[in-house]
């Protein structure tokens, strides 16, 4: 037995790494990245050969893990939410064609929106898509369920939802692993030639396969060592409390509640597990990180039950959960010693000293000035943060590529000028198609593609489209005079704001490409020499 | 023993090599530990912490609750004031004094001193000068560390053997020039407590 101070990332890789992985496929997004991260600098993935690149986005991940599930091997896929929206198309077919090797797919959820824009419940993908899902209340959990996840996967032939929040993601804790590491599956194809090939008629018979399954899945999860049914003397109330919120719970409870418990890890729902607690109590708290994903199916199953949760007003419906909010849905005391004194000021993130982004935003913002209805659609990324002062240059970010997109429709309406402002990063992920869109059109937008020539916000990890961008855009068919390459800096000023000033004039399609290296890669290259 | 701590600063100062070097110290010492660190945007010259926690038995939650944490260690005066809701009553702040003014309304760096020094238990000192004066300003982290050292309920020796096994990959020098910086800092905790 080894021990180990993982975070709950680093916990999923290691698991993965010691389960036999033979291809991890993911995008960079906060909370996920560091599954990623961890496994390719692994001495595992070294000796192994392991896939641990970066993919392009979220989709072409899911696939390609699917691709090598296909072959018999196991595959791990990491997003955060968001991702999954990306990826939503290929991970409810993968529900359909089911699996060959062992395949999970780990969404990091983001309450309280630390580094997102949204807080979606990635459990309703699951759902949606029929599968099986994971929900680790702690480090050890999570790195013991990838184990149990591959071997569930391959057993059922099925997808498995591995579903994380950030607090877990982002926290340390003893881990205790495996010494033996198992090797990894040899290739294999799947015994049905036909599983894969979702014709109509293929993928009839195969819905009707995976709907019979929900019955062993729900099983499987009342069975399941990860869903515990934990009595207490107080049957007032019974109180279910889904992943990491069970942590929540017991930091109230240091000698063990009073109240009995369903610690919930894996769903389907278990739904004898649940009955002995509607049995036995006279009411129901759901105590769960995200939407009310639990709250709601239960409602459906005991209808004339009190059920306290999110839906009630018990507890508010959005953030991130923790011991506090727990403590007062229970009564229990808690509160503050001190307060913070007023004099505390808000400090928000804001771009980076030196960061080529500022020099582009002030360049941008001098000549955007000058005009009266301009509007400036941004996307995600640190350049986000020209929302911030002292910029306040942007307009939109609603999801990854939508500043092209947004900015063509806009234009459509009538709208000039109409930006972009999208990274290097977020281009390749989901802005191309959208340049192809302005380029069918000849849309009259011009789009800045502020190449830091990394995937910063997320720390540093390559980005796909580095030494290709101009490349990309001709062959999208973007006119060669009008794709601009200028280098952000004070002195270059004049010369960015006339380029600016000329292709907001042009009428149709450009592009600025304003590159300069990420201060912060380019200074870790440096402490690494 | 149970050791609730908040390590706080501004994103990029580095809050987490001190407690990366508690943890090791708290592993070897037998002790469960829980460490919640922030990642992604805040990074970007926002305010960041980290709720760490250190026990003999095991602990439920990654976050402390309100009103529990043993002590505060900032390298930020007014990123300590923060946090002072998750402060227990007889809790210890022990806080650099140089303030990071990266806002332009940061309020006067007086009245957060003035603050700090309300408290009933609280060290604060020039890490950056301390640091400078032991040897190396890069130290800055590691003289916090030994200020607060005092109340980690973790043996001295034993943050020295973190020390050593965190920085011992990059030779004995660097393991010595941390270990004087983690002893100036002790020696002002010691003289102020």
């Amino acid at each position: 037995m080894n021990k180990h101070l993982f975070l709950g990332d680093e916990a999923i890789a290691q698991g993965a790494l010691d389960a036999g992985l033979s291809g991890v496929y993911a995008y960079p997004g906060t909370p996920s990245t560091e599954i990623t991260e961890y496994i390719q600098t692994s001495r595992e993935a070294k000796e192994n050969t392991i896939h641990t690149r970066w993919c392009t986005n979220e989709k072409t991940a899911m696939e390609a893990a699917l691709g090598m599930s296909y072959i018999g091997k196991r595959a791990l896929v990491c997003m955060k939410h968001v991702g999954m929206n990306v990826a939503a198309d290929a991970f409810i077919n993968a529900g359909m064609t089911g699996v060959n090797g062992g395949l999970i797919v780990v969404a990091a959820d983001d309450p309280s929106m630390h580094s997102s824009q949204n807080e979606q419940d990635s459990r309703f993908y699951g759902n949606f898509a029929f599968i099986p899902m994971f929900e680790p209340s702690n480090q050890q959990e999570a790195y013991d369920m990838v184990a149990a996840g591959f071997d569930f996967s391959e057993k059922f032939r099925i997808p498995v939802l591995l579903r994380i929040t950030t607090r877990l993601a982002h926290s340390r804790a003893g881990v205790t692993t495996t010494q033996e590491t198992k090797s990894q599956n040899e290739i294999s194809f799947p015994d049905n030639t036909g599983q894969f090939i979702l014709l109509p008629a293929n993928a009839k018979r195969r819905f009707k396969t995976l709907l019979n399954e929900q019955k062993d899945f729900t099983e499987a999860s009342d069975n399941s060592p990860y869903n515990r049914y934990i009595d207490g003397p107080n049957k007032k109330m019974g109180i279910i409390a889904c992943g990491i919120a069970y942590n929540y719970l017991m930091e109230n409870y240091p000698n063990g509640c009073d109240y009995p418990v369903v610690k919930l890890s894996q769903y389907p729902l278990p739904l004898k597990m649940l009955q002995k607690l509607f049995d036995s109590c006279d009411e129901i708290l759901v105590l769960e990180e995200g939407y009310a994903f639990v709250e709601e199916k239960i409602k459906g199953i005991v209808p004339a039950k009190t059920i306290k949760g999110k839906l009630d007003g018990t507890l508010e419906r959005d953030g991130e959960l923790n011991p506090d909010r727990i403590a007062k849905v229970l009564g229990l005391k808690s509160g503050s010693a001190f307060e913070m004194p007023s004099i505390v000021a808000m400090r928000p993130p804001a771009l980076c000293q030196g960061c080529g982004h500022r020099d582009m935003y002030e360049a941008l913002n001098n000549v955007v000035g000058t005009y009266k209805n301009a509007r400036v659609f941004s996307d995600i990324g640190c350049y986000t943060l020209g929302a911030l002062p002292p910029f306040r240059a942007i307009h939109s970010c609603v999801d990854m590529g939508a500043s092209i997109t947004m900015a063509k429709g806009a234009s459509d309406g009538g709208l000039f000028p109409a930006i972009a402002v999208i990274g290097d990063s977020t281009f390749t992920h989901s802005g191309i198609t959208g340049l192809l869109d302005c380029v069918n059109e000849n849309a009259n937008v011009t789009i800045v593609i502020s190449d830091n020539e990394t995937t910063a916000m997320t720390g540093g990890q390559d980005s796909a489209g580095t030494g290709k961008i101009e490349a990309i855009c001709r062959g999208v068919g973007v006119a060669p005079e009008h794709i601009r390459v200028l280098t952000p800096l004070k002195k270059n000023m004049e010369e960015m704001e006339r380029a600016i000033r000329e292709e907001i004039e042009y009428n149709g399609v450009s592009v600025l490409i304003p590159r300069r290296e990420c201060i912060q890669t380019l200074s870790r290259k440096k402490r690494q020499k | 023993m149970k050791t609730d701590i908040i390590l706080s600063g501004v994103g990029g100062q580095g809050i987490l090599s001190i407690a990366a070097v508690i943890g090791e110290a708290a592993i070897h010492n037998g002790l469960y530990m829980k460490q919640a660190e922030v990642h992604g945007m805040s990074q970007r010259g926002g305010d960041v912490q980290s709720n760490l926690r250190i026990s003999d038995k095991p602990i439920a939650s990654d976050l402390i609750p309100l009103g529990k944490a043993d002590l505060i260690i900032s390298l930020e005066p007014m990123e300590a004031l923060r946090y002072l809701p998750y402060l227990a009553k007889d809790g210890w702040i022990v806080s650099n004094s140089t303030p990071f003014i990266n806002i332009p309304n940061y309020p006067d760096p007086e009245s957060i001193l003035n603050e700090i020094n309300k408290m009933p238990h609280k060290i604060l000192l020039d890490v950056d000068a301390i640091a400078k004066e032991s040897g190396s300003p890069r130290t800055a982290n590691i003289v916090m560390l030994g200020a607060a050292s005092p109340f980690l309920g973790i043996p001295y020796e034993q943050i020295e053997a973190g020390i050593r096994d965190i920085f011992g990959r990059k030779g004995e020098a660097i393991v010595e020039m941390n270990l004087k910086a983690l002893a100036a800092g002790r020696k002002v905790a010691d003289q102020l407590k």
